[in-house]
Order: C-alpha cells, then sequence, then structure tokens
C-alpha cells in the first residue's frame, strides 16, 4: 500500500449517557472508507446521526467502540495533546454557522490553526494566507473583520482557514446550508475546485439534494447505520 | 498582528479589547482596590513610622543593667528550711560589673551600631531657695548623641556638654528661673554636690522629661553618685530594631546581664503597632479577595460568551493548554493593568490627601512614607491575583468540549 487511506472506519459505534438507564446508541456500527481525492456527500435525515459521525471523523469526540483511523493514524491510541495535533494538520473544518472569530480579520482567520501550531506569526504564515484568501476571491476584503463580511464570504474564509494546513480531509457541516441559493452555488464551486486542484478529500453533510447530486460519492445514514452508499456521476454540465 | 507577540497574547488580546466594556470595568475595579491597599498601606506604615520614631528618638533600643540582687535564704538542712520568711533586698545603685569589657564585646557584634555606657540615679537641683527633684543621667556625649537623638531636641545652646555643664529642660529652666549659661547647683542624696553652667536646653514634648530630667557628663554623674569609674547601665542600638529581643537575648545568654529591649520595655505599643499592622493586612486581603473575585466572574462571563468561538479554535488545533493560558494571560494582564492604574491613582490621592490634612500650623497631619517598592509589590500582587483568579474560569475553558461548544 503506497499511501494510506485518508479515513477508515471499523464498526464506529458511538452511544451517550453510557452506564446509565437513559443509554442511547446513536451510531450502530459504522464502516466507511474514503479515499484520496474523493468528494462524498453525507446526507440523511435529522437525527440520523450525520454531525455525531462529523464529530467522530473530526476528532472531536471518540467513539465508544470501533477503530478510527485518519491518514493511517488510529486516533484511540493517541493522548488528547497528540489528538489536537493530528486533527489540526489531517482535518480542515468547515461549519455551518459561527465559523470565524469576529475579533480577527479575514486573512488573520485564515492564519489562526497555522498560528496556534507555530506559536508565533511569520512572514511565510502572511503569504499562506494571503495566497489562500486569494484563491478563494477575496483579496480585496482580506483586511476586513470577519463580522463585515457577508455570509457567503465568511463560508469561503472559513475553506480557506480550513485548508491552510494542508489537511488530507476537510469536514463540512452544512456549508451552504445559512445561504442563499446563489452563494450557495459560488460556495460549493470553490469546494469542488480546491478538490480538484489539491487533492484534497470532502466530506460534506448537507440537506440538500441538489448539492448532494454534485458530488462523486453519496453516503446516506438512516438511524444510526449507512442506508445506501454509491457512486453518483456528477453531469459536467451542472459542474460548472 | 504583532510578529513578537505569541499566539496566545494575540487572542487575550483581542479579547480584551472586543469586550472592551468589561474589560475597562474591572480593570477600574482592579485599580480601585489597588488604590485603597496603596494609600492604607502609605498611611499606615507612616504612622507607624512616626510612632516608631517618636518612640525611638527618645529610648534606646537595649538597655543593660546589672542582675538583680536576691536574698538568698540560709542553707537548707534535710527538709527544713531555717529562714521561713524571706523579704526582698532593697536594690541599691550599682554599676554593671567590667561593663568597659562588656561595651568592647558588644562593640565587636555585627548587629550593634551603637554602645553607650549610662550613670543615672536621683538628685536636687538647687538655686537660691529653690530646689527641685529630678532623674539625673550622666552620658558621654560621643556614643549618647548617637544612640538618642537629643541633639534634635536643643531649642538652646548644645548637647555637647563638658565635666562642668548641665542640660536642662525647658519646664525646669523656667521653674528655676535659669536661662543658658547659668549656674546650679546639683546635689545627691549623700550630699556630694557640684556646680553647674546651663549649656543647653531641650524640649521633649513632654512636660514630665522637660521638668524632671537632667543631663551631666559621665564622669560628672559618677562622682555625685559615687560610683567612681562605673556604670549604672549599657545602652545600644542595633541595626534593625525590630531583632532588638532576639540580640538582647542573646546578650544576656553571654553576659549573665539583665538586657531588656525596647519590645519588651513597651509591650504595650508594640502590640497596637502589631494590631495596626494585622488591620492593614486584613485590609489588603479583602480587597485583594474582591479584586480576584471581579477578575473571575469577567473571565467566567468571558468563557460562556466565546464558548464557540473557543470550540472553533478548539477544532482547528488549538490545544487545551494554550487555551488555558489565554485566560491565564487576560487574568494577568487585567490585574497589573488595574495595579498600574491603581497605583497612579493611589499616588494622587496620597498626594491630594497631603495637601489637606494639616496640622494648625501648616506641617502635615500624618507623615506619609512613600515606599517606591509598594508599588511593586502591588503591581506584582495584583497580577499573582489576576492570574489565580482565572484559574477557574481558564480551566473551565481548556474543558470545553469542542462539538458541544461549536453546536452551542
Amino acid at each position: 500500500m503506497a499511501e494510506p487511506q485518508t479515513l477508515r472506519l471499523e464498526g464506529i459505534r458511538k452511544a451517550y449517557g453510557v452506564g446509565t438507564k437513559a443509554a442511547t446508541e446513536v451510531l450502530h456500527g459504522i464502516d466507511l472508507d474514503i479515499q484520496r481525492g474523493e468528494f462524498t456527500a453525507l446526507i440523511g435525515p435529522s437525527g440520523s446521526g450525520k454531525s455525531t459521525l462529523l464529530n467522530l471523523i473530526g476528532l472531536l469526540d471518540r467513539p465508544t467502540s470501533g477503530r478510527l483511523f485518519i491518514t493511517g493514524v488510529e486516533a484511540a491510541k493517541l493522548d488528547d495533546a497528540a489528538l489536537t495535533r493530528l486533527r489540526a494538520t489531517a482535518v480542515g473544518f468547515v461549519f455551518q454557522f459561527h465559523n470565524l472569530l469576529p475579533a480577527f480579520t479575514a486573512q488573520e482567520n485564515v492564519m489562526l490553526p497555522l498560528l496556534a501550531a507555530r506559536g508565533r506569526p511569520d512572514a511565510v504564515m502572511q503569504e499562506r494566507a494571503a495566497s489562500l484568501i486569494a484563491a478563494v476571491g477575496l483579496t480585496q476584503w482580506a483586511g476586513h473583520l470577519a463580522n463585515d463580511l457577508s455570509g457567503g464570504q465568511q463560508q469561503r474564509v472559513a475553506i480557506a482557514r480550513a485548508l491552510i494546513m494542508q489537511p488530507a480531509l476537510v469536514l463540512a457541516d452544512e456549508p451552504t446550508g445559512n445561504l442563499d441559493t446563489q452563494s450557495a452555488d459560488g460556495v460549493f464551486d470553490l469546494l469542488r475546485q480546491v478538490n480538484r486542484d489539491s487533492g484534497t478529500s470532502f466530506l460534506i453533510v448537507t440537506h440538500d439534494p441538489r448539492l448532494a447530486q454534485r458530488c462523486d460519492r453519496i453516503i446516506e445514514l438512516v438511524d444510526g447505520k449507512i442506508a445506501s452508499d454509491r457512486p453518483n456521476k456528477v453531469e459536467s454540465a451542472k459542474e460548472t | 498582528m504583532n510578529p513578537l507577540l505569541p499566539f496566545e497574547w494575540i487572542l487575550a488580546t483581542r479579547f480584551m479589547r472586543e469586550g472592551l466594556m468589561q474589560t475597562l470595568l474591572i480593570i477600574s475595579g482592579v485599580a480601585l482596590g489597588v488604590s485603597v491597599i496603596v494609600f492604607i498601606s502609605a498611611l499606615i506604615s507612616g504612622l507607624q513610622s512616626n510612632l516608631f520614631r517618636r518612640t525611638l528618638d527618645y529610648q534606646a533600643q537595649i538597655v543593660i543593667r546589672p542582675p538583680e540582687e536576691i536574698a538568698r535564704t540560709l542553707h537548707t538542712e534535710g527538709d527544713v528550711d531555717w529562714a521561713t520568711l524571706v523579704q526582698p533586698r532593697a536594690q541599691r545603685l550599682r554599676s554593671v560589673d567590667q561593663w568597659q569589657t562588656v561595651r568592647k564585646l558588644l562593640e565587636k557584634m555585627p548587629e550593634v551600631v551603637v554602645v553607650a555606657p549610662v550613670v543615672a540615679g536621683a538628685g536636687f537641683v538647687l538655686r537660691g531657695n529653690a530646689d527641685k527633684a529630678v532623674n539625673m543621667t550622666g552620658i558621654e556625649p560621643e556614643s549618647y548623641l548617637r544612640l538618642i537623638a537629643l541633639q534634635a531636641q536643643m531649642v538652646a545652646g548644645s548637647a555637647e556638654l563638658g565635666s562642668d555643664d548641665i542640660l536642662i529642660g525647658t519646664e525646669l529652666g523656667n521653674s528655676l528661673g535659669v536661662g543658658l549659661g547659668d549656674k546650679l547647683i546639683l546635689q545627691t542624696a549623700s550630699k556630694a554636690s557640684a556646680t553647674l553652667t546651663v549649656s543647653g536646653i531641650f524640649d521633649f514634648g513632654n512636660k514630665g522629661i522637660n521638668e524632671r530630667s537632667v543631663y551631666v557628663a559621665l564622669r560628672t554623674a559618677q562622682s555625685l553618685l559615687n560610683l567612681p569609674g562605673g556604670a549604672t547601665s549599657i545602652e545600644l542600638n542595633v541595626v534593625k530594631p525590630f531583632d532588638a529581643e532576639i540580640v538582647a537575648q542573646s546578650i544576656s545568654a553571654q553576659t549573665g546581664l539583665d538586657v531588656q529591649s525596647w519590645i519588651v520595655l513597651n509591650a504595650q505599643f508594640f502590640s497596637a503597632l502589631q494590631a495596626q499592622s494585622m488591620s492593614n493586612f486584613i485590609i489588603r486581603f479583602f480587597v485583594g479577595l474582591t479584586a480576584a473575585l471581579g477578575i473571575a466572574s469577567v473571565l467566567v462571563v468571558s468563557v460562556v460568551q466565546k464558548s464557540k468561538e473557543i470550540g472553533i479554535l478548539r477544532a482547528t488545533g488549538t490545544t487545551r493548554g494554550q487555551i488555558l493560558r489565554l485566560f491565564l494571560l487576560q487574568g494577568a494582564v487585567m490585574g497589573c493593568l488595574g495595579s498600574l492604574v491603581g497605583s497612579a491613582a493611589g499616588w494622587a490621592f496620597l498626594m491630594a490627601w497631603r495637601g489637606i490634612a494639616k496640622n494648625a500650623n501648616g506641617t502635615p497631619l500624618f507623615v506619609i512614607e512613600f515606599d517606591p517598592m509598594l508599588f511593586l509589590w502591588a503591581a506584582l500582587g495584583a497580577t499573582l491575583v489576576g492570574t489565580l483568579a482565572a484559574v477557574f474560569p481558564a480551566r473551565t475553558a481548556a474543558k470545553l468540549d469542542p462539538a458541544v461548544a461549536i453546536r452551542g
């Protein structure tokens, strides 16, 4: 095996309130592989466990049982500090709301993960953030505070931030759920473009079937189980 | 972003600037507390050193006397005591045995500043038909004037007396009608007498002392009191007045003499000083506690307000340690800034107070002791208190579950 899989889940279960009478299992044994460069949609009704699964994959939470590998590293074997480091380098996040720190400018928000990792700002960091800001088309907004940007612009900044550590996998939780159709299309196009250019894998949680249809693979989660997992032929007309 | 600042500093300053109102309020709160501490401390230490000076200006810190004479019982045979009633002996005036040797020994001690032999006893001053009972103190000017600030109390003449000179108080001079250069007869109970010239008049600000004390040369007192070459006490000052009792005990152990420090001789005054220090400490403690609670509550609120941002930071690779330091830093910075503002304000209060609180004659009512170290300690203390106050909120922030925090 030349290159480890970006993501591998084996029999992942997650229960809340373990040890109490109210213990409920949310995920009932998930097996999943994501290869490098895959652009995958995760769909399913509310309460099906999508967000729980995303938190586990994003190393924000630990599974009750099962094994989880990111870029070949088994998460269960890491302590909290190592988990934070792995999360910082291997996974990028784009959330639906409250993505950015309002006290910082667009470019500073993009820099933050790198700054946290290195401890002090430097010129290389500034350059990399600036080029990512340019890549998401916000150069003229780079110096504006996050709160002064529109919702679509904020999501673009969040995407740039998710990419600054050059992660193997970007997790996006309803990245366009808060946007009007036009901005949503723009943000989605940007995700696809980054995916094509950098080979970064994407896992996108969405309620929007229109967006899911524009992904290479669609995984449907129902009641904590994978109900379907199928490749999807993207019609090239819709892609641009 | 300032490239010189580490990550936590950048975040801390941004967070504090973001909640500027809260930050300013709590800095004002800390400043108020620190200014109260600075003001009260300066006032109390000024008051204390003033009292302290007034007490120690007029008495030596350690006084060494010959041991008391004890009436010994007759020897005991078996269980029978021959003398069943023992009367304490009347203490006659005696010299400290071998005082010159003791003096040399004391002068070699590093803790000792100055040693002065004294011959003190009772006498009468006579002028014409008038006579007054006085306490005569025979001194060696070169050592005694370094021990007691006598020169500073002189209103006429000089404290540097010769063997035919006498120093008297203002009240005694008035009641006898004598002034500088006039002659007096000093007589003792054993009818020894000397005719002396008034070479100086002092005012200790105490009527009793001014009326009953006279100073003569050591030799004059020795001959009048029939103690040739003797000294009824040896008095000394030490480098650290508050260590006087420790030094006194070590001298007592070495010489077997009766050694007493000003701390024992002025037990009441000393306990008053300690009570003051204690009240000062209590004020500091509670003001510090109040400031700490203020900082802690602001940070607790801030952690709640910023929980989503903390979640984002955690999700994008900020470690628990970094979050912890971020909030500790905010506490420290608020404490430190508050103490700087508070020190300045406390200083301004002191200046204003010095201008307002005056005696009728225009001299300041309170002597305010101004110790620059007080500001340094206030700043360090407030920074420490701020950091400690931030421990609980910082731990809360560091423990936040990023998944929960982001969902909100």
